[in-house]
């Protein structure tokens, strides 16, 4: 970096595209300025108070083709502009085949990556210079926006909907990645970086990163930060059913079913609470539907798997499994 | 000739006439229940000042945390709230009334030889509402401040923020009534109380302008009042229209959002336009080259304001085919644009131009406009939009047209009507001064911006990269000669309210119906009253038609 | 309509007397009361429009979820206040027509019916929101709809009624004023707008209610 920036750095194909037609735009913005800046001193000149001048009116023919002139070469100067950035959108309408796809989703305050391969990363994203790389849009609070200036990309994190967003990185290198909506308290701290590996160096990252390492351990952050720590954990009270040891066991339901706690189960229990609810409890779970995304539901049921053991009695967590009440 | 009667109007002056609307009674009360448009403009000249402060010291804080690239001045909370407050008091409670209710009060019975607004009554309650929502947001600023930004973006504002939401979409519901009544008032006044004689296109433009900017705020604002209802609704009784768990679209927000807050710059710039064809055709004393472009220029940015709203939301995930026509209409906006531009151009060739201080900041105006204008194309050309879009260079263009030109025009219509308002004249020296100031202090101020923005830097942020702090710096230092510029002319405007010389009716040898009233004016406005038997702007000396 | 000018009669009222000294004539002053009105109600229903909007959207983007919502309203006293406010409508047109006759009594008459139908309408209506809290069709928490876009329609079922209803009540105020006036002023009453100015507001509130009636009540009832 100089002391004075002027321009950033372009490390995409969009990022060359994008700035040719600004600088175009630029060239023909600065001439019209220069001009109206030129005739308005021309004429303060010329036409300043007290030298004589010929003041007579001007023929209505001047008047009606000069304005007539102006206008039109103006909304053509604005068809062409108008068309030629278009052509440049919409050559990037349709996302790419057989791109890297990527799975990231925003939440109040950070970034989270997921690669196909099951590689998770926190406000850094890792891709192979020279590929296609599409991501797909998530967020889990409110509306942030995913933005690469190097790469001229910006792209909303809408909650309720996915969005993408594809690019081709140009060069290797580490580039700077904002959140650009105003998400809150610390808008400012969702940054990161996106690292631009040459392909080879890129499949020895994704090997180094050992799969679904700290899968069980987000969920276990989801557990506690959506709060179903406050009613599932033993120690906070009855409320609702104990969750240790539970998967693979059967279940007694509140219509007298017995049903296995199988992950289908399991994600039903989290995703439509009210469908099978756990004889004993009353129906006060809260739906996730709209909470969890696939991602985050995989992590929370591979916390419960860690869960092992012995499903805990006691006064806080009832037992619930089938097979000991009969 | 002219030049005589200039000189003379320069130099002399008759002294104050005996009855003026402000000795016509005497105490607050005969102030605050006054149904006279002119007492109605001075009363908002009082609230918008507050405004102006308020909403000046929450920039300047602004400025000086984003000095250096750490958060170190406020908090984040803190910062958050400082430009929340900025936007929310700036854009409601300052730019949108600004010229309409100040000058455009004063000036519009006078200007089509009406002795009041059509309805006096609705104008006084329009200050009242206009008053009582801006304490509200005070009171919502004193009590822990609001934390959305002014567009309160859902779901971060109906379901995350912890501040005070509600108080601030109510003050600014409230705002939004006042605004529509002065703007009902306006209508019915054009179409009813001009003079005998005084047809459409025998109008100023600063009255069609308005006119114009009253359409409007006609159409805009109530979406803008359903929006805040029901943003106040989602947080007070939880009816989740906008909210994403129940289904519902924070989108749709965004739509009905930008459909006002789109024309409403439209709604700022429009009367800026009209006070600077004002101040243009009366200091080249040359009738406004292409009156009858210029009135559809305004009618025809006025419509399609309408229509572009959609490019605000280039890269929100709206359907790509809608940015397409999005994209196209914003366009368009370019070619009333550049009629307004090139006509005041024009309007100088065979002028005979005087460089006061009216005239200097109509040339900034115009300065301004272009630059902001101009940028304008760049944000509606979808590549270039999606990389700028949310950063400084973002913030550079709108305050080159809402905070430059606007306020530029209005300082400027304050100094061509001051001798009218108030009788006095300033010191034109000082006022050249603070002309020049402003244009210099602006550019300063928010040039740099469009280079931060096009390198990237994020709105909004607390704190930022190192690399950006040159253009920050010399964005702050630009600032404080901003301010000064700024507040210089309430110095030696209010000096001249005591010492300042008397004026005459017609200081400037101007054109248009309010000169003909006394300086400044009786309560009743005009002792006889005026017959129009022409067009506007009659500056040319040889007198006949051009 | 009862806005020519020359339908006032002269000799049964004193121009000067009633006209604000900042119009030029009286003609112009009525016009002036009838034209803010009009631009008024145009602002309504871009107030209303960004209802109309929201539940467009929904209702496409959900067509099913929002029928088989709409069938827990209660078309019974949906229809019922249809009827009551029509009628209502009728009687404020009524009013105006008569405003001119000698006497000012069966445009009284005429006007308190319509305010009392207008209460009626308010009246069924708090019956109904009981009725509907009583069974939790609510979109806020402790509904008894399932989460989702069943409890957007009725967001917009209490957001649009709830607004409705607020504008109701300001007209039955206006009404209510207007009443008093035809006895206490009316001289002011027959050479001004007021009484058709306040009926115009009248009738748009009603307008708004023959939109929300199919919307909130009759989507859903085909099948």
């Amino acid at each position: 970096m100089t002391d004075l920036p002027l321009f950033p750095e372009a490390a995409s194909a969009v990022a060359e595209r994008t700035d040719l037609l600004f600088l175009i735009l630029l060239a023909f913005a600065g001439a019209i300025t220069l001009l109206v800046a030129a005739l308005i001193t021309l004429f303060s000149i010329r036409y300043r108070q007290g030298v004589r001048r010929d003041r007579g009116p001007l023929p209505k023919v001047l008047r009606r083709e000069v304005e007539l002139g102006w206008t039109l070469a103006t909304l053509f100067l604005a068809v062409i502009i108008f068309v030629w950035a278009v052509v440049q959108d919409l050559g990037f309408l349709k996302p790419p085949d057989e791109a890297l796809e990527i799975e990231v989703l925003a939440k109040q305050w950070m970034w989270k990556v997921r690669h196909p391969q099951g590689v998770r990363e926190i406000n850094s994203l890792h891709v192979p210079r020279g590929r296609d790389v599409l991501l797909h849009l998530n967020s889990r609070d409110v509306i942030h926006s995913f933005y690469l200036p190097a790469f001229r990309v910006k792209q909303d994190v809408v909650p309720g909907r996915s969005t993408a967003l594809w690019f081709r990185a140009e060069r290797a290198g580490r580039f700077r990645l904002f959140c650009a909506e105003y998400c809150g308290t610390s808008h400012s701290q969702m940054t990161g970086e996106v690292v631009v590996l040459e392909p080879e160096a890129y499949a020895r990252w994704l090997a180094a990163r050992p799969s679904d390492d700290g899968l069980a351990a987000e969920g276990r952050a989801l557990f506690v930060g959506l709060g179903c720590a406050g009613c599932h954990l033993p120690a906070n009270g009855v409320q609702a059913p104990a969750l240790a040891g539970l998967p693979g066991r059967p279940v007694r339901l509140a219509d007298g079913r017995i049903v296995q706690a199988d992950r289908r189960y399991l994600s039903d229990a989290i995703l439509r609470p009210r469908a099978e609810v756990v004889a004993g409890y009353r129906p006060i779970m809260p739906s996730y539907a709209e909470v969890l995304s696939e991602g985050e539901l995989s992590a929370l049921l591979a916390y419960l798997e860690t869960l092992g053991g012995q499903p805990a009695g006691g006064a806080a967590g009832r037992d619930i499994t089938g097979g000991e009440d009969r | 000739m002219t030049m005589a009667t200039e000189s003379a109007a320069f130099d002399g002056g008759p002294p104050a006439p005996a009855g003026s609307y402000l000795t016509a009674g005497r105490g607050i009360a005969s102030w605050l229940l006054t149904r006279d448009h002119k007492r109605i403009a001075l009363l908002y000249m009082v609230t918008l000042t507050l405004f102006f402060v308020i909403g000046g010291v929450s920039a300047a804080l602004v400025r000086l945390e984003l000095v250096t690239p750490q958060g170190d001045l406020l908090s984040a909370d803190g910062y958050n709230q400082a430009f929340t407050l900025h936007g929310i008091v700036m854009v409601w409670f300052f730019l949108v009334p600004l010229i309409p209710v100040s000058l455009g009060n004063f000036l519009l019975p006078l200007m089509i030889g009406a002795k009041d607004l059509a309805f006096p009554r609705l104008n006084l309650f329009s200050w009242y509402l206009n008053a009582g929502a801006g304490l509200l947001v005070i009171y919502a600023l004193v009590a822990g401040g609001i934390d959305t930004g002014w567009t309160f973006y859902t779901p971060f504002s109906t379901v995350y923020s912890n501040s005070h939401v509600f108080l601030a979409a109510v003050a600014v519901f409230v705002a939004g009534f006042s605004t529509i009544a002065t703007a009902l008032n306006f209508v019915v006044t054009i179409h009813l109380l001009r003079a005998p004689g005084l047809t459409w296109f025998r109008l100023p433009l600063f009255v069609w302008a308005l006119y114009a900017t009253s359409l409007m705020m006609l159409l805009a604002t109530p979406v803008l009042a359903m929006v805040l209802v029901l943003i106040a609704l989602e947080r007070v009784a939880g009816i989740p229209i906008f909210d994403p768990a129940q289904g519902g679209d924070p989108l749709l927000f965004q739509h009905l959002f930008w459909f006002y807050s789109h024309p409403a710059v439209y709604i700022m710039i429009l009367p800026a336009m009209g006070v600077v064809t004002e101040l243009l055709t009366c200091f080249a004393r040359r009738r406004v080259f292409g009156y009858r472009f210029m009135v559809y220029a305004l009618l025809g940015i006025a419509a399609v304001g309408f229509l572009v709203w959609g490019h605000h939301m280039f890269t929100s995930g709206q359907a790509a085919y809608a940015s397409v026509i999005f994209s196209m209409l914003s366009f368009l906006v370019a070619v009333p644009s550049a009629i307004k531009v090139f006509n005041w151009t024009a309007t100088f060739y065979r002028g005979s131009i005087r460089f006061t201080s009216g005239m200097l900041y109509g040339l900034g105006f115009v300065g301004l406009f272009t630059m902001g204008g101009l940028t304008g194309l760049f944000l509606a050309a979808i590549p270039i939009d999606i990389h700028v879009h949310d950063t400084a260079f973002i913030v550079a263009h709108f305050h080159y047209i809402m905070v430059g030109a606007v306020v530029t025009a209005f300082y400027g219509g304050l100094h061509f009507w001051w001798p009218k308002i108030t009788g006095r004249l300033y010191p034109e020296g000082w006022a050249r001064f603070a002309a020049i100031l402003m244009f210099f202090g602006f550019n300063l101020t928010f040039f740099p911006q469009f280079i931060l923005g096009y390198l990237g830097m994020p709105r909004r942020y607390h704190s930022y990269p190192a690399e950006f702090q040159v253009w920050q710096v010399l964005s702050s230092g630009g600032s404080a000669v901003l301010a000064l510029a700024y507040l210089l002319p309430m110095a030696y405007l209010a000096w001249s309210l005591v010492w300042g010389r008397r004026a005459g009716a017609n200081p400037w040898g101007a054109a248009g119906l309010e000169w003909r009233a006394a300086s400044p004016p009786p309560e009743h406005n005009f002792t006889d009253e005026p017959v129009v038997d022409g067009p506007p702007y009659d500056y040319h000396p040889q007198g006949g038609p051009t | 309509m009862s806005s020519r000018p020359d339908s006032i009669r002269p000799d049964s009222i004193r121009a000067d007397s009633i006209r604000a000294g900042h119009f030029p004539d009286l003609p112009r002053q009525r016009l002036a009361g009838e034209l803010g009105m009009w631009v008024f109600l145009a602002t309504e229903i871009l107030f209303f429009g960004g209802l109309f909007t929201g539940y467009a959207v929904y209702r496409l983007q959900y067509p099913d979820a929002v029928t088989e919502a709409a069938r827990h309203t209660d078309v019974l006293l949906g229809s019922v206040n249809t009827f009551l406010l029509l009628t209502s409508s009728l009687l404020v047109a009524l009013a105006v027509a008569c405003q001119d006759r000698p006497g000012l009594r069966l445009c009284r008459l005429f006007l308190g019916g319509a305010i009392a139908l207008g209460l009626g309408f308010l009246a069924v209506k708090a019956v109904e929101y009981h009725a509907d809290l009583a069974e939790g069709l609510v979109p806020w928490p402790g509904s008894s709809l399932p989460p989702g876009p069943q409890r957007l329609f009725f967001a917009f079922y209490w957001a649009m009624t709830g607004v409705h209803a607020v504008h109701m009540t300001v007209g039955i105020a206006l009404l209510g004023w207007m009443f008093r006036d035809l006895r206490a002023r009316p001289k002011l009453m027959r050479g001004t707008a007021r009484l058709e100015v306040a009926g115009l507001y009248w009738h748009f509130v009603d307008a708004v209610w023959i939109f929300l009636y199919p919307l909130l009540y009759l989507v859903g009832r085909a099948q």
